[in-house]
């Protein structure tokens, strides 16, 4: 039984996160690099 | 029972709500690619060798669809679960992507219809829907934090899909070189295009299905302990329709969507039209592309930023701030907007995020006006509203703009009439939100309400 309360892994919660994160950090990377042009453009 | 159901998914003590958020970001940030949809108008108008407003039909018929199948299949997603949900959303909005592909490979126009528009678009509201009371359930204590993180992540997809969409097109076609303008895909590419994100996004949200759980105790709604609203409503969605509280929600949330896209269509021309002088603009084009890059922030930020605050506020106080603050910054914007560029942006960023911020707080919203009994369902109606806001903002703006002078030619008081439109528009839903009151007790189910009192109540002396 006891293995059934095993306290999630933090590795996998930051796995997950990172799933998400990387392409989401893509995105804001590539937006902020456009929206750049709005101060230098 | 099968390994979708509900019952299968019910998390182990242990599991962390943590990995909830996540689960329902691959969701989102795949769907939101309907957003950046207009990366490929171009390109399928030369394709089809049609028009812009025929192509442009492709996208109006994914958000009416998202609307109306988020309004008719909420009761099934809140019942089968967001396991069972979001395989059906992933499914949908895969083969939507490749018929689609199909379409363009073959030149049949309404292949992308049935396939980006029909079945894609019924994937965007089963997918939107389909984490939304999961993420409240596990964060009872902050649900404007959790469905904040969500639909920050609708807003999220455009950011990635657009740039992905165009590193994809320069890879299938070598002279596609996106940065030139005017610049179109083959149609070849474009297919292939569909194709590739069709499996990246299907796989994606699969991920999503499979960390998804529904927190212990609630495999089965009959005998789950519900978080009732802040008079202890537990309303099921067919009596909230049936309630003034949803209708003038409706109101509120058509009311902040009209508006929020009056400005998002037409950021880019309108940027450089409110600097324009002697039939010049200041504002060079890439800086208007940049403008519109700034708004989809503040879009996304809004989303997370004032849905986490409301936890704190209120419901109600933060959608005064949304539509009463709103409402002045669009005063502004109209009167002094083209004083500096400085001025225009920092009154257009917040607007906008205050539209995002619309989206992501109305499912908290929903949660303290009807309790968790039913509150994907009742959010999935709710959503008719951004569709019919969705053909009534563009409507009003171009209406206007059209009625006043030529694209290109338009200057800053030209959208004078425009924005005092959405003013009242905002006035009305200002309005609406006062109005709103804690349900009357003849709508809860009062059966579920005693049966979960008696849960509470078991609970507690338990735990004494």
């Amino acid at each position: 039984m006891s293995d059934d309360t095993t306290p999630t892994s933090p590795v996998q919660i930051a796995l997950a996160w990172l799933l998400v994160g990387i392409p989401l950090a893509y995105g804001l990377w590539q937006t902020l690099v456009k929206a750049s042009a709005l101060f230098t453009g | 029972m099968s390994r979708l159901d509900k019952q299968a998914i019910v998390a182990r003590p242990g599991y962390s709500r943590w990995l909830i958020p996540p689960a329902a970001l691959a969701v989102h940030l795949s769907i939101g690619q309907v957003y950046a949809f207009s990366v490929f108008k171009n390109s399928l108008v030369a394709s089809f060798d049609t028009s812009l407003t025929a192509i442009g039909w492709v996208f109006s018929l994914a958000i009416v669809m998202l609307g109306l199948s988020a309004a008719v299949l909420g009761t099934w997603v809140e019942r089968s679960g967001p396991r069972k949900a979001m395989l059906a959303a992933a499914l949908c909005w895969g083969v939507g992507f490749m018929v689609g592909s199909a379409g363009i490979a073959s030149g049949q126009l309404w292949l992308l219809y049935l396939g980006y528009g029909v079945i894609g678009g019924i994937g965007l509201g089963i997918g939107y829907i389909s984490p939304v009371s999961t993420l409240i359930k596990w964060f009872p204590d902050r649900p404007g934090l959790a469905t904040g993180m969500a639909i920050m992540g609708f807003g999220g997809g455009a950011l990635i899909a657009s740039p992905l969409s165009n590193k994809l097109m320069s890879l299938y076609d070598a002279d596609f070189v996106p940065t030139e303008p005017g610049a179109v895909a083959s149609a070849s590419s474009l297919a292939q295009t569909f194709l590739t994100l069709g499996v990246v996004y299907t796989v994606f949200m699969l991920i999503g299905a499979t960390l998804i759980r529904v927190p212990p105790g609630h495999g089965d709604d009959s005998t789950a302990e519900h978080s009732p609203g802040s008079n202890g409503a537990l309303v099921r969605a067919s009596q909230a329709i049936r309630t003034p509280q949803f209708w003038f929600l409706w109101v509120v949330l058509f009311c902040n969507v009209t508006a929020g896209i009056g400005i998002l269509e037409q950021a880019a021309p309108m940027i450089q039209d409110f600097f324009r002088e002697g039939g010049e603009s200041s504002v060079s084009a890439a800086a208007a592309g940049g403008f519109v890059g700034v708004l989809s922030l503040a879009n996304m930020l809004g989303r997370f930023v004032w849905s986490s605050l409301s936890d704190r506020i209120g419901r109600k106080p933060t959608y005064v701030m949304y539509l009463g603050v709103g409402l002045v910054l669009y005063l502004l914007l109209a009167l002094f907007g083209s004083s500096s560029t400085v001025v225009f942006v920092a009154l257009a960023v917040v607007i906008i995020s205050y539209y995002g911020g619309g989206f992501a707080t109305v499912p908290a919203y929903l949660k303290d006006l009807f309790g968790t009994l039913e509150v994907g369902a009742i959010h999935g109606r709710l959503l008719t509203a951004w569709a019919a806001a969705g053909v009534a903002g563009p409507l009003i703006v171009n209406g206007i703009l059209d009625s006043v002078g030529e694209p290109g030619n338009l200057v800053a008081a030209d959208y004078r009439p425009a924005l005092l439109t959405m003013v009242g528009v905002l006035a009305i839903g200002f309005l609406a939100n006062l109005m709103i009151r804690p349900v009357a007790e003849t709508h809860f189910d009062h059966d579920a309400h005693a049966a979960n009192e008696d849960r509470i109540t078991a609970r507690q002396e338990a735990t004494r």
